[in-house]
């Protein structure tokens, strides 16, 4: 499959990705790499990932990452009550040490986490490493190992190989700087706010009834609403909330009920001070410019 | 749309081309190995290679690694592989003597003299029209000279051994207290249980003993930016011991010292003689008690040592009074992009305890959003007082 034809395929899928992170993505299945994602948040960095795995109609794995994150919750832990429930069952039936030992310590017990998960399928998932950047920096080590080796080591069951080699997919929205290990380790695509065409084309494969008009304007409006200065731009999953919301309500024109649409800039901004700086002579004079 | 760049004849083949223009973004400041070279003809094999702007958006994803990567890719990409039908001579650009990865404060210069091509991270910034002409670089240099000190007439051996004490003292009340992650602890707040298990194995699955596991406490790294301008000539003193006994106390500490640019005294001031640590130092602060530039510094600590030295873990301890001869906005910028690494940023500014100080310096008041603590010090007891309040960050 070459980029062009990832690139519509993806489309088909509903999502509308530029040339370069068609390319990434491409060269990331091609090529067996990790890819990383950097953009602001909502801008669909994660949702690469959900298109990707069914393009590729394979499963989808995903791994949130926050601070403190550890390996028994990444990669792999025992299933301690059944381990002690076993244990006293064995007791009870006169089973030597070395045997118990054995099976406790066997694949039965093994709790997988979605890090082994991914290397144990029989078709090659998508990883999803969801925001990499709020872990810290040991996982980021450990991460490292996984992605290099795709391997993992158990001491009381020795080391499991891939099975297959997942699509990997990280995402970070930029709360730290990430160590050059790792993005050395990766392909690399920032994610933007999409232009004007490609917000559209998004706006009309998700929300099919939406007449045209209302389309221009929407796109028009979000698009002069990411120039002012807000401390949280919208992004694309606001602009379809915006959208959906303004379809609810039976909206067909932004400039008509400008108490409406006040209302509905709940679905865009997100902070106290973003509402409070855009007041409704603005929201008109911004709708006025779309319409 | 420029035309492809020709190469001479002589050129030895794509292989050739790719690590020419694999050192040319070396050179312009993208942290790339041999193994993106190699990446980026093996992704070359999978896109239409002879066209330039599949090309584009493959090395791209292959040899940009961040988002000011990307967006200045596109004019490296230009300069090398479309530079308008010129012919480019030279394929592989001429050897830098770069040792971006020593970090040894033996090379004063630091790492702005080392990987100085293309950025822009000259010390002077962009408008240091008056030094750029051959007059005002003289008389900048005599300046210099005159201004040259030795720290060893400012500290005495007594200060560091007082300063050493209060430095062990606050190196003990910065604790990271955050630490998530659980390790097995004599005392802790939940059941290790892997442990368990495997020690009840020996008691038939009797729970005899409960090992725990505990949050440890992880101690902060201290690094310390220290102004040795005009202007903090006479606090210096007290810093610099302040900062001699810091890195005596604890191995991990680093250390800083800046006026007009930046220098690393990390490795000097490591000397176990302590005044024979000073006596390379100054050798080192070359320029102490000059100008200051804060923000340029500033900037510079960030782009580089900061990204190797600095991280979630990390307090950066800036003494300076704030008076710089850059805009301000430039702190503001420097600090941000410092804080963007996880650290904690505390500023010690000696002029703060004066009384009916207001932190007017416009570089000063730049910087306040982005400081976690702005505390006033210029005598080592004020230093000491600090120690409730780093507890309680």
């Amino acid at each position: 499959m070459d980029w062009t034809t990832l690139q519509t395929a993806m489309a088909e899928q509903g999502y509308i990705a530029d040339d370069d992170l068609a390319m990434a993505v491409h060269l990331a299945l091609a090529l067996g790499r990790p890819l990383l994602l950097e953009g602001a948040a909502g801008v669909g960095k994660t949702e690469v990932a959900r298109v990707l795995s069914q393009v590729r109609d394979t499963q989808l794995i995903r791994l949130q990452c926050y601070e403190g994150l550890d390996a028994a919750q990444a990669i792999y832990e025992w299933n301690y009550q059944r381990q002690l429930l076993s244990i006293r069952a064995a007791a009870e039936d006169g089973e030597t040490g070395r045997a118990v030992e054995d099976r406790i310590f066997s694949q039965d017990f093994l709790l997988e986490r979605p890090l082994l998960k991914a290397i144990r399928q029989d078709q090659p998932p998508v990883l999803l490493i969801d925001e990499i950047d709020r872990a810290d920096e040991e996982f980021e080590a450990y991460l490292l190992e996984i992605l290099s080796e795709f391997q993992v080591t158990i001491p009381e069951l020795g080391t499991i190989t891939a099975t297959s080699r997942p699509i990997v997919i990280l995402t970070a929205n930029g709360t730290r700087d990430l160590s050059d290990a790792l993005r050395r380790r990766c392909l690399y695509a920032h994610v933007g706010y999409p232009d004007r065409n490609t917000e559209l084309s998004i706006l009309q494969s998700r929300c099919a009834g939406i007449n045209g008009q209302l389309a221009g304007q929407i796109v028009g409006f979000v698009q002069s609403l990411r120039k002012e200065d807000l401390e949280k731009k919208p992004g694309v999953a606001e602009m379809l909330d915006f959208a959906a919301a303004l379809m609810g309500l039976g909206i067909a024109d932004l400039t008509t009920d400008p108490k409406v649409l006040q209302a509905t800039l709940a679905t865009l901004l997100k902070t106290e001070s973003d509402r409070f700086n855009i007041t409704t002579e603005i929201a008109q004079r911004l709708a006025g410019k779309a319409a | 749309m420029s035309r492809v760049t020709k190469f001479a004849a002589r050129d030895p083949g794509p292989a050739a081309r790719m690590s020419g223009f694999m050192a040319h973004l070396r050179d312009n400041g993208l942290r790339l190995g041999v193994g993106e070279a190699e990446l980026s003809l093996t992704a070359l094999t999978h896109v239409q290679a002879s066209d330039p702007n599949e090309v584009r958006h493959a090395l791209r994803a292959v040899c940009s690694g961040c988002a000011e990567d990307a967006a200045r890719f596109d004019d490296l990409f230009d300069a090398f592989w479309l530079n308008g039908g010129r012919v480019a001579e030279k394929t592989m650009p001429a050897q830098s003597p770069t040792a971006d990865n020593v970090h040894s404060s033996r090379n004063a210069k630091g790492l702005d003299a080392a990987s100085g091509a293309g950025s822009a991270t000259s010390p002077d910034g962009d408008d240091g029209g008056a030094a750029e002409d051959g007059e005002g670089k003289l008389v900048a240099s005599v300046v210099q000279a005159t201004m040259k000190k030795d720290l060893r007439d400012l500290v005495q051996p007594e200060d560091i051994a007082e300063a050493q004490v209060i430095a062990r003292k606050l190196g003990a009340a910065l604790h990271d207290r955050r630490s998530r992650r659980r390790k097995q602890a004599r005392k802790g707040d939940k059941i290790h249980f892997r442990k368990l298990i495997r020690q009840s194995l020996s008691t038939g699955g009797e729970p005899l003993q409960l090992p725990k596991k505990q949050r440890p406490d992880r101690p902060l790294k201290i690094v310390t930016l220290c102004d040795v301008s005009g202007s903090m000539t006479v606090y210096a003193q007290v810093f610099l011991a302040f900062i001699a006994g810091l890195m005596r106390e604890d191995e991990t500490t680093d250390a800083y010292l800046f006026h007009t640019r930046l220098v690393r005294i990390a490795e000097a001031l490591r000397d176990k003689d302590a005044l024979r640590a000073l006596g390379r130092l100054s050798v080192l602060a070359d320029g102490f008690g000059g100008g200051s530039k804060i923000g340029v510094s500033l900037m510079q600590f960030s782009r580089t040592y900061a990204r190797r030295f600095v991280d979630g873990r990390t307090v950066v301890l800036i003494l300076s009074d704030g008076y710089d001869t850059d805009r301000p906005e430039l702190i503001a910028d420097a600090l941000a992009a410092l804080r963007k690494r996880g650290c904690k940023i505390i500023w010690l500014n000696p002029l703060k305890g004066w009384d009916g100080y207001e932190p007017v310096a416009r570089g000063m008041a730049a910087a306040l959003p982005h400081l976690d603590l702005f505390h006033p010090a210029n005598r080592l007891a004020d230093l000491e007082a600090l120690e409730p309040e780093l507890r309680r960050l």
